[in-house]
């Protein structure tokens, strides 16, 4: 049995279906869509928080959907060590969630921003990014208007000493310039880890890089990364 | 008559039409009854100087699964049991009222449209035109109407694929905002608009109905308006998160079998929405306001039935489907009420609980008069036409000239306006917007692609009618053809001023034989659109605007084209100029040309277009790309031979060296726009087969030079770092919106 995904879906959300899609297609795993009003998320191997506006980021991203039922099943899910991974919408979720430090404001531009965009890979480990090189910048588009991450001087201290920080925009040769931050993020960060690991958050979508034909295949390295230590676990 | 022409004021209706509606009844219409009429009667929904016209358009087609007129939106099969479900409409007088909620409105009706097919959307575009971006009120209207697009369109996950901005004088009090929509939907799981059996009952569902909006129809869309802060309640407010949620439980319910039809509510909300379904259907309607949910209490039948409060589709189910339909809706926490049911009687009946509100014939309501109003050629055309082009500067200008171009705002790159909408969602996006002139999106399911442009150029219609109708056409297949795509059908939306003033009759009639002209020469039916008149600001028209979104079909989505140049290509043009002599040609070519109004500050000349040429250009383009010969293809419009090149090269980020332009004046060979032309690369061992297919198609095909390097040199004239004028091109837009 390959790993099986659950696939949260809130009202509003709207990456559900690339992430089936990816998970199921070019991963090769078994994925189901988990409506916001369930409960029991026993038979997953990992937690997907996709992107999207759930609840159409009314009061702020994410602030509503955290009340959803199927986020105290998400945080028994997390607390027991099992993956998940909020992407977009699913980071700002998991942020309000208390499921990972910080939080995620608009973006410095006051705009959008839907572009193509690089990400170094500050941390290479396991269960999300053990697959990957330390230092390689991956290109994964971002689609966001709030992805400006903060966090306080002494929860940003502690995580960069737990090794928290996982992915921070960069250019082309891997260097976190001002110049290569989308949305203003403290540090450039683009995704974080809680403190056991095992929750990770991005701004990036890596569902939308896992074709040639879509533009790239960097965060098919990414999610087979992730599949690869579920596979271990799960023992295929 | 007791009416009082204050009231008729208010609904749009004349006096003429007033003592008609009296006819038809046989006494005079209560307030409900008259408000009614008013909506039905409008332009906007009763089409009274447009319907005849419209009917020159070719409308079948063996694959259109529904036609223009007939639905809510055009639907063309594609094979592998799918459709392709599109339309395009303009919001142009809410966006010039509330800029914001005008556009993200005008992004939520047109999805709901395509949603009411069953279709799910898959793309948006759009096409928009403001004045000068050097007056601060073009600025803020410009800012206004792109953030409330990407409000709207990034909260639904719909991509915004593709579309056109463009700036000239005559748009600034009256900006035009056309939004088109695409979706997917089963052959089989298309949903009609009818209400054609008795007893089946209508669920309203959605948004709660407010006093919003009231008179939209009527009062905004179908006349000039002058002062628009008397206009701004008839504005509504959209909120894409229950649009969001109406889509995935609208979707659920198509799919489930149960309902008998859909019907979105649009421009005059209840009244049209239900009238539409019911005279489709032949039908009667029964239908109790009481039972609609409000917004406030204390709102009037009048209110209730007239109001176009956003985010609310209207379904027809059998009695014994409507408790399923309802867990549905109740699973997504939408709102469901039975509002009414089908009667086989004919009539309209409307009810305030036990009381009567309305009786009317449903015929009689959507049988809108419709006029003929007189044409007249305008007297600027002879003068425009005849005038002589300007001497060709020095051709030392070349350079300079090609980067002033490259950053005009109608040229320069709106990457700052594609990067704020989310363009990748749904995973389909293959060719992105702002990569060539149609966007491409792959079908998973059949690994075929779909390809989309909008194009329309006010300039060319305005100095000919006829040609500028028939170019909107040709442009916005020709572009779907440089991707790759055999263009299907198109969907059009036709902005004009006052059709009673006889010289904007004359246009609006010239364009549409002209568009119906290059539709049968094209061989592509015109499945839907849409009408907006009346854009005109103090008794000043805008250009006549014709607007096409065409779709076209790729086989395999893997031989999609973008306009980016390949390294170490031949770089060819496909087609040539018409015109008898090279004088002739030249003054056809400079006509309406973005050279002349940037260059020269004129807008003059007669453009021309060879239709039979334009159709051997594009079935070439298709063969071509099907032959997986070419690198790149982009359609050579705005800005010439010198920009499509540009273009080509900085999108591609490799250089050009070349020369062998076209005889004749070296700023027509440079900068002028006739149509019919492409620009393409391939790899220098496919010239010879790319030269025989244009050969076998009748297509003149020009070896232009060969494509590498960072300098973009185009012999004798111009020689520039390509690093300059890719600045000047990504530049452009943001430097005009002094940003």
């Amino acid at each position: 049995m390959p790993p099986r995904y659950g696939v949260l879906v809130f009202p509003g959300t709207w990456s559900d279906a690339d992430w089936l899609h990816a998970l199921e297609g070019p991963v090769g795993a078994a994925a189901e869509p988990v409506f916001h009003k369930e409960t029991d998320l026993s038979r997953f191997d990992c937690v997907v928080v996709p992107g999207g506006f759930s609840y159409g980021d009314y009061l702020r991203p994410g602030a509503i959907a955290r009340f959803s039922p199927v986020m105290e099943a998400v945080a028994a899910f997390a607390g027991a060590g099992g993956p998940v991974i909020g992407s977009c919408n699913g980071f700002q979720v998991l942020c309000e969630s208390g499921l990972l430090p910080g939080a995620l404001m608009r973006n410095a531009s006051l705009e959008f921003r839907c572009q193509p965009q690089r990400l170094r890979v500050e941390r290479a480990a396991a269960p999300f990014t053990e697959g990957l090189r330390e230092g390689e910048p991956l290109s994964v588009p971002i689609s966001h208007g709030d992805g400006n991450y903060y966090a306080d001087a002494e929860t940003l201290a502690r995580m960069e000493a737990n090794g928290q920080i996982a992915f921070r925009y960069c250019d082309a040769d891997g260097a976190a310039t001002p110049e290569a931050n989308p949305n203003g993020s403290l540090g450039n960060i683009a995704g974080v880890t809680n403190e056991a690991g095992n929750v990770l958050g991005l701004m990036p979508h890596p569902e939308r890089a896992v074709e040639e034909l879509l533009g790239g295949t960097d965060g098919l390295r990414l999610l087979r990364s992730l599949d690869g230590a579920l596979r271990e676990r799960v023992g295929v | 008559m007791a009416v009082s022409q204050e009231t008729l004021d208010e609904i749009a209706l004349s006096r003429e039409e007033y003592d008609l509606i009296v006819a038809k009844l046989g006494r005079e219409p209560n307030g409900l009854e008259l408000g009614m009429f008013g909506a039905l009667w409008s332009e906007h929904c009763g089409y009274k100087h447009s319907k005849p016209l419209l009917r020159e358009f070719p409308s079948g087609g063996d694959a259109a699964l529904a036609r223009a007129g007939e639905e809510n939106a055009g639907a063309v099969n594609i094979g592998g049991g799918l459709a392709v479900v599109f339309k395009i409409e303009s919001h142009n007088h809410p966006s010039a009222v509330e800029p914001h909620q005008g556009a993200a409105t005008g992004v939520g009706g047109i999805v709901r449209d395509v949603l009411a097919m069953g279709a799910r959307p898959v793309a948006l575009l759009n096409s928009l035109r403001f004045g000068p971006p050097d007056d601060a009120r073009n600025r803020y209207l410009f800012d206004g109407v792109v953030a409330g697009i990407s409000a709207y369109g990034n909260c639904i996950g719909v991509p915004d694929v593709g579309g056109e901005v463009a700036f000239a004088p005559c748009y600034a009090g009256n900006p035009l905002v056309n939004a088109m929509c695409a979706g997917l939907a089963p052959v089989g799981g298309l949903t009609r608009a009818a209400a054609d059996t008795p007893g089946d009952v209508f669920l309203l569902v959605g948004s709660a109905t407010g006093r919003d909006g009231i008179h939209g129809a009527s009062g905004l869309a179908s006349r000039t308006f002058e002062e628009e802060r008397e206009m701004r309640p008839t504005v509504q407010v959209g909120d894409p998160f229950l649009e969001k949620v109406l889509i995935e439980a609208c979707l659920e319910a198509a799919a489930s079998g149960l309902l008998s039809g859909m019907q979105d509510l649009g421009a005059a909300g209840l009244t049209s929405s239900v009238m539409e379904c019911a005279a489709r259907g032949g039908t009667g309607v029964r239908l109790d306001v009481s039972r609609v949910p409000r917004r406030e209490p204390g709102m009037s039948p009048y209110e209730v039935m007239l109001s176009e409060s956003q985010e609310r589709m209207l379904l027809i189910v059998r009695p014994d489907n409507a408790e399923g339909v309802r867990r549905i809706f109740e699973r997504w926490d939408v709102p469901v009420a039975e509002i009414g049911e089908v009667t086989a009687d004919g009539m309209a009946l409307v009810r305030d609980g036990d009381a009567l509100a309305a009786e009317v014939p449903v015929a009689a309501l959507v049988d809108a008069p419709q006029y003929r109003p007189p044409a007249a050629r305008p007297a600027y055309l002879d003068a425009l036409q005849s005038a002589p082009s300007p001497p060709a500067p020095s051709p030392s200008e070349a350079g300079r000239i090609l980067r002033a171009l490259l950053a005009a705002p109608n040229i320069a790159s709106k990457r700052a306006v594609h990067r704020r909408y989310d363009h990748e969602v749904q995973t389909r996006t293959v060719v992105k917007p702002g990569a060539g002139g149609a966007a491409v999106l792959r079908i998973r399911e059949t690994g075929k692609g779909l390809a989309m442009a909008v194009d329309g150029n006010g300039r060319m219609a305005y100095l000919d009618p006829y040609t500028g109708g028939a170019m909107a056409v040709a442009e916005a297949c020709r572009n779907v053809a440089a991707a790759g795509a055999a263009p299907l059908a198109v969907t059009d939306c036709l902005n004009f001023g006052d059709p009673r003033k006889p010289e904007v009759n004359h246009q609006l009639r010239e364009c549409v034989r002209g568009m119906a002209d290059a539709c049968r020469a094209l061989g592509v039916p015109v499945v839907s659109g849409n009408v907006s008149l009346y854009n005109e600001t103090q008794g000043e028209a805008i250009h006549p605007t014709p607007i096409v979104g065409a779709v076209g079909l790729l086989d395999d989505a893997r031989d999609a084209l973008s306009a980016a140049f390949g390294g170490g290509c031949a770089a060819l043009l496909l087609g040539g100029a018409p015109g008898a002599s090279s004088s002739d040609r030249d003054a056809a070519a400079l006509a309406g040309s973005e050279y002349l109004a940037v260059t020269h500050g004129t807008v003059a000349g007669k453009p021309g277009i060879d239709l039979d040429a334009e159709a051997r250009l594009q079935r070439l383009l298709v063969a071509l790309a099907r032959a997986r010969l070419l690198r790149s293809a982009q359609d050579c419009s705005d800005g010439g031979l010198a920009v499509a090149l540009a273009e080509s090269a900085i999108l591609g980020g490799a250089g050009f060296i070349g020369g062998g332009l076209p005889a004749g004046r070296w700023d027509a060979a440079l900068f002028g726009e006739s149509p019919s032309r492409a620009v393409v690369s391939c790899a220098e061992a496919d010239v010879a087969r790319v030269e025989s297919a244009a050969r076998e198609e009748g297509v003149p095909c020009a070896r232009l030079g060969a494509t590498g390097g960072d300098r973009f040199v185009i012999q004798g004239l111009v020689d520039e770092p390509l690093a300059d004028l890719a600045a000047a091109y990504f530049g452009g837009l943001e430097a005009a919106l002094g940003k």
